[in-house]
């Protein structure tokens, strides 16, 4: 039932990009982000376009998997692209009704689609490569910094990681307690959405209870083990950068020097 | 009537990158009034098969016949079937909710359309027959000790009135005290309300004085499906799978190893002590 949430999963296989430094991923996504924003031009998008679909190909997740979870957010981008195809003032090409569809309206329209759908593809890709505890590691690490302002990153990083170890565990309790409820003639599907509500009330109680009581057993564990914070704490695996890294770092470098130049080319441009 | 699984195998994952297959070639006959014990190792798929029985999971191939029908055909009503087949899953407190113990158990006969007088009659006759004690029915389930939460659990499946009980794990977490009354108010279920029950653990000790029938499974199949008596004869092979016999087994066993003349298919500690006072006195 709930099994089909893919976002921000990890997806196990064996890939350099699974292998790489979680700092790298963490850093080449966020210049990722950034190199689409500067762009102006098509040639960009179309660079940023094949450097994804290269670094798909590498991650040796198939393809269908990573566009499943995505059909929840489906709805968004359409939005998003309708409101800026009908929004935009401009030369108008089509007129309808009260509709007016312009140049740049379409233009816009497009540029916005190929952003959000790659802005989704390419965090997707970072968290179906690297484990939930890696990233908060690469995190942790990458942010270390931020402690000369006194920024709790270590804690921050300790949430995080518990947080996302707690996702699919909450998500098979709810399957649980979903059955079990089932098991007892529970209607979760009929009815109006007031009635859908109060069907949900068995389940909600239940899960609620068991994550405050997983959440206390958590607490004592660590309690018991002597956890006290970032304080003079040693990582077993600590991260370290390899050639890999290095190699994975010039290419990243390569593709914003290649992609923002080219991409703002004012030669290039449709408008 | 009867419950049949016909060659069901289902895998799970299917479309991630690690499909696991719970259950293969799966077929078992369950007729009315026995009491099964489904015996397996963590993982070997009895949960599984378990959920599949009342149609809460769906088999990959493969069909499930209940009263004859078909529970896969098309407009087959799964939820009257729930009804029917009644499953306890395991750790059942933890899917208590109501504000009294008793608004709790009435829930299942809610669900199925009942009259509120009817709903109260059903719960206050499960509670019963669970044995939870009268005093404590009106206060918060979560107030309770564990074994009575369980009580309370198990009480909100039978309330639902099942011709087949389904206990997954019923004495997990529990002290041996908790244990042996709750197994035994089982039994009397099925004695007395003709009810067909299929208990799954994964210890034979907890399960050989109770059934009729033990049903193996290992890595998803079936691997011994026979009495007590026939299914310990084969001690050896379940040590293989990660399963051993009853300790009596064991004990008689190994007497006849040492010489004397006992017969070693005895299930209880009581048929056992009776069997070597037996050999002793002759």
């Amino acid at each position: 039932m709930l099994r089909d949430i893919t976002l921000g999963q990890y997806y196990q296989t064996e890939s350099v990009i699974h292998r790489l430094d979680p700092r790298v991923k963490l850093l080449g996504t966020i210049l990722f982000f950034i190199s689409l924003f500067c762009f102006s031009n098509p040639a960009g998008y179309a660079i940023a376009l094949l450097f994804l679909a290269a670094v798909i190909i590498t991650t040796h997740v198939p393809f269908s998997y990573m566009i499943k979870g995505m059909k929840t957010i489906v709805v968004l981008i359409i939005i998003t692209v309708v409101i800026n195809l009908f929004m935009t003032q401009g030369d108008v090409v089509v007129e309808f009704w009260k509709f007016k569809i312009t140049k740049q309206g379409i233009v816009m329209a497009v540029q916005i689609f190929f952003r959000i759908a790659m802005l989704i593809v390419g965090s997707s890709i970072m968290t179906l490569t690297t484990t939930p505890n890696h990233l908060t590691d690469g995190m942790e690490r990458g942010l270390r910094f931020l402690k000369v302002i006194k920024v709790p990153v270590h804690e921050i990083a300790m949430m995080m990681s518990i947080a996302l170890r707690f996702i699919p565990i909450l998500l098979e309790e709810t399957d649980k307690i979903m059955k079990a409820q089932l098991a007892r003639g529970a209607d979760l599907e009929s009815g109006n959405i007031f009635k859908r509500i109060k069907a949900m009330v068995p389940i909600l109680v239940p899960l609620f209870i068991s994550s405050f009581r997983r959440a206390n057993d958590l607490a004592s564990a660590m309690e018991a083990r002597c956890y006290r914070g970032g304080e003079g704490r040693t990582k077993m695996k600590p991260l370290k950068y390899t050639s890999r890294d290095a190699v994975a770092y010039l290419v990243l470098f390569a593709y914003m020097v290649v992609s923002i130049s080219v991409g703002r080319l004012d030669a290039l441009k449709i408008m | 009537m009867s419950l049949i699984v016909d060659h069901i195998s289902y895998i799970y994952g299917k479309d991630t990158g690690t499909p696991i297959e719970a259950l293969k070639d799966v077929s078992l006959s369950i007729p009315d009034g026995q009491f099964i014990g489904i015996i397996g190792h963590t993982g070997s798929g009895k949960s599984t098969l378990m959920q599949h029985l009342n149609g809460l999971e769906k088999a990959s191939s493969g069909t499930i016949y209940f009263n004859g029908e078909d529970v896969y055909e098309k407009g087959y009503n799964l939820k009257n079937l729930r009804s029917k087949v009644g499953l306890v899953f395991q750790y059942p407190e933890h899917q208590l909710f109501a504000e009294t113990v008793f608004a709790d158990v009435c829930y299942g006969p809610k669900n199925l359309g009942l009259s509120k007088s009817d709903c109260e009659l059903r719960a206050y006759d499960a509670l019963r027959k669970v044995g939870f004690p009268e005093d404590l029915i009106f206060t918060s389930p979560f107030e309770l000790s564990g074994g009575q939460k369980r009580r309370a659990a198990i009480a909100g499946v039978l309330a639902m009135k099942p011709e087949v009980l389904i206990l997954d794990e019923p004495t997990a977490g529990l002290d041996p005290k908790g244990r042996d009354e709750i197994l035994t108010q089982i039994k009397k279920l099925q004695k007395e309300e003709n009810m067909t029950i299929l208990l799954v653990s994964h210890s034979m000790e907890d399960v050989a004085e109770y059934v009729d029938r033990i049903v193996v499974l290992n890595e998803g199949k079936i691997f011994l499906d026979n009495t007590p008596k026939e299914v310990f004869r084969h001690y050896k092979e379940l040590e293989e799978i990660g399963l051993s016999a009853p300790q009596v087994t064991y004990i008689m066993h190994d007497l006849a190893d040492a010489g004397l003349n006992v017969r070693c298919d005895v299930t209880t500690v009581s048929e056992a002590a009776d069997e070597i006072v037996r050999a002793l006195s002759r």
